[in-house]
């Protein structure tokens, strides 16, 4: 515990500015990876916890991709468009074998996944950490502001989560498309009988998550070290935001996600051991007296 | 009927005290004794948690909270060097049992995978607790300067062959109370919350009662399977109490099968030969295990052990069809007998 530090840090203008812009991409990360998780989980109704691992996969698809082409709009797409296959594949051939089974099985399933994916990375991209460096178009001087830096990066980051998060709330709340989703979600023998295929709409939700999750592994690629187990602590994370922002909710997981950002920034100088601690107790809390979560729209009991 | 079985089990148990005793002296290895040991700490840990999942239906992803503080409570009382190995133990079982209490009050009133994040959730926060008290604890370096095992009643547990014998001694103790469990009323209303908590709330159970007492029981034996780890090992670590140790635990149940009594037993011994074998083959266990592992869940759809007692019923069942219809009576004697 350093609370002098953390007081230190809050009176100069420059630490703001810096733990402000890491709170911000620890917690557009994390947006990402937590709204795929809530949307598979609202519509599906099962936990992919496999989820993190497509993260780490996708900053991996991007990295090579960047190798390959040393372009970071392609290193993007193949990131985001590499991880909905595998996604899409995943569902078809593995998840959906479990639907309606304990969620141990899915458990098991998805760890099984988790200890495939781990070692295919380690062996076709090496043990080592990998380092994909920031992109050319982006190496630009960092912005100034009070004192402090922001790389131009960090802007584009926020920038790109945040409209692809309205676009994803647009869809789903406001198009013909979302409202079946959203009916899938709570009747889908319904949604069946009214001649749509649902098999087909789980996988394209399901591709769809997974693309968050490797939008995310893409975005996080160029300021990240890339290593097998990257994907772990992130799943963690993300169930925490989905716990405290409520499942299914997208709002919710973007303010859940900025909460678990700022304290990381912020508590990485105050109380650095105790992060996990705060984390994990603001999480029972919610599970207390909201067990829905923040925004969750039907009361879990 | 419950005489014969209560006669029924002290003879399994005594006949598993004579394999587990002979067994050192049969294949004299010590590389065998201390895979035992560890196979009885873990599978302490997944039977109790086994009376959570496969008993009543609760899923906990924090048992592993109980088997640390196990570890952790005894190792720091042993270490003030006031207790003998008895009363430390003791006073640590009843120790987790309170601690137990208070996370399960606060924890049996939600349902289904809100249980299961909230177990989590408490697990976690004592694993950051463990990190952050170095002072106790000794943060991420774990309990060090080990466990002194000073002799009681005779016993010296600093030889290897006494400690094993008194695992083992322990271990069997706490199966059997956990087959008295699985067998008693309590336990029947334990499988009744689980398949119908409705029907159960009609009949007059108090649910959330019931919960919470194999919560405490199964923390408590959680906590031996600690207890026996810190001795054995001469130390806790923060990892004892980190969420992997309780996906193991629950690989470990799903191996073996939930619905047997010696399911997680079985899973626990396959878990640890199978990494035992894969890590010698190969340096990728990881992808064999996950493979394995997929098989067994996509192709059996349960437990090993589970799967195999499905399958010798199956096999009576179209015996006795052959065999004309006289015993249909007692076809149903056969299902009744899934349920043990």
């Amino acid at each position: 515990m350093n609370f002098e530090a953390l007081s230190t840090c809050v009176s100069s203008g420059s630490c703001v500015v810096t733990q402000i812009s890491t709170a911000l991409i620890i917690g557009m990360l994390l947006f990402m990876v937590a709204s795929g998780l809530s949307l598979i989980f609202g519509v599906l109704g099962v936990i992919n916890f496999a989820h993190g691992a497509f993260y780490m996969a996708g900053a991996y698809f991007a990295y090579a991709v960047y190798q390959l082409t040393s372009s970071f709009l392609l290193a993007f797409l193949g990131g985001a468009i590499g991880i909905g296959i595998v996604g899409v594949l995943f569902e078809r051939f593995i998840m959906s074998r479990v639907y309606g089974k304990d969620v141990l099985m899915q458990l098991l399933v998805c760890y099984a996944t988790i200890l495939i994916f781990d070692d295919l990375v380690k062996m076709i991209a090496g043990p080592e950490y990998k380092m994909m460096g920031m992109p050319e178009v982006f190496a630009l001087p960092p912005f100034e502001f009070a004192g402090g830096f922001i790389p131009p990066y960090y802007v584009f980051m926020v920038v790109i989560s945040l409209s692809i998060g309205a676009g994803l709330w647009f869809v789903i709340e406001k198009t013909r498309l979302g409202k079946i989703v959203r009916a899938l979600a709570v009747n889908p023998q319904m949604v069946g009988a009214l001649g749509i295929n649902t098999m087909l709409l789980y996988s394209a939700v399901f591709g769809l998550g997974s693309v968050l999750a490797g939008i995310a592994g893409a975005l996080a690629a160029p300021t990240r070290t890339l290593t097998a187990g990257m994907g772990l602590s992130i799943l963690i994370e993300s169930f925490i935001v989905t716990v405290i922002g409520g499942m299914g909710s997208i709002t919710g997981a973007l303010v859940a996600a900025l909460l678990i950002g700022f304290i990381r920034a912020f508590g990485a100088i105050g109380f650095p051991l105790f992060v996990d601690g705060i984390m994990f107790g603001m999480m029972a809390l919610v599970l207390i007296f909201k067990p829905s979560g923040l925004f969750g729209r039907e009361p879990a009991k | 009927m419950m005489k014969q079985g209560l006669r029924r089990d002290v003879i399994v148990a005594f006949l598993m005290l004579g394999i587990f005793i002979a067994l050192p002296f049969v294949f004299t290895k010590p590389a065998l004794r201390d895979f035992l040991i560890y196979v009885m700490a873990y599978g302490l840990l997944a039977m109790s948690l086994n009376l959570l999942v496969g008993l009543t239906g609760l899923v906990s992803f924090g048992h592993a909270a109980f088997f640390a503080s196990g570890a952790y409570m005894f190792g720091i009382l042993m270490q003030t060097g006031k207790f003998s190995i008895p009363v430390a133990m003791l006073a640590t079982v009843l120790g987790t049992a309170l601690l137990s209490l208070i996370i399960g009050a606060i924890c049996v009133r939600l349902k289904e995978i809100y249980f299961s994040f909230i177990t989590l959730a408490f697990q976690m926060f004592l694993h950051s607790i463990i990190l952050t008290w170095v002072s106790l604890t000794g943060g991420d370096q774990g309990l060090r300067g080990g466990i002194p095992r000073p002799p009681f009643m005779g016993i010296d547990l600093s030889d290897n062959t006494t400690l094993y014998m008194f695992c083992v001694v322990v271990f069997i103790l706490c199966v059997g109370l956990m087959r008295q469990i699985w067998q008693s009323p309590f336990g029947y209303t334990l499988r009744l919350i689980r398949d119908n908590p409705n029907r159960a709330i009609f009949l007059g159970v108090n649910i959330a009662r019931m919960k919470l007492g194999i919560f405490v029981l199964a923390s408590a034996m959680a906590s031996v399977g600690g207890i026996l780890l810190a001795l054995f090992v001469s130390g806790a670590y923060p990892d004892f109490g980190f969420w992997t140790t309780s996906g193991e635990a629950i690989f470990m149940i799903m191996l073996g099968g939930t619905q047997l009594f010696f399911g997680p037993i079985i899973g626990t011994v396959l878990l640890r030969l199978l990494e035992h074998f894969v890590s010698i083959y190969t340096e990728h266990h990881g992808l064999v295990l996950g493979i394995v592992i997929l098989v067994i869940v996509l192709g059996l759809r349960q437990g090993v052990a589970d799967y195999v007692v499905e399958w010798l019923r199956r096999r009576k069942e179209m015996k006795m069809e052959r065999s004309g219809k006289i015993e249909s009576d007692s076809s149903s004697k056969v299902i009744e007998r899934k349920a043990v």
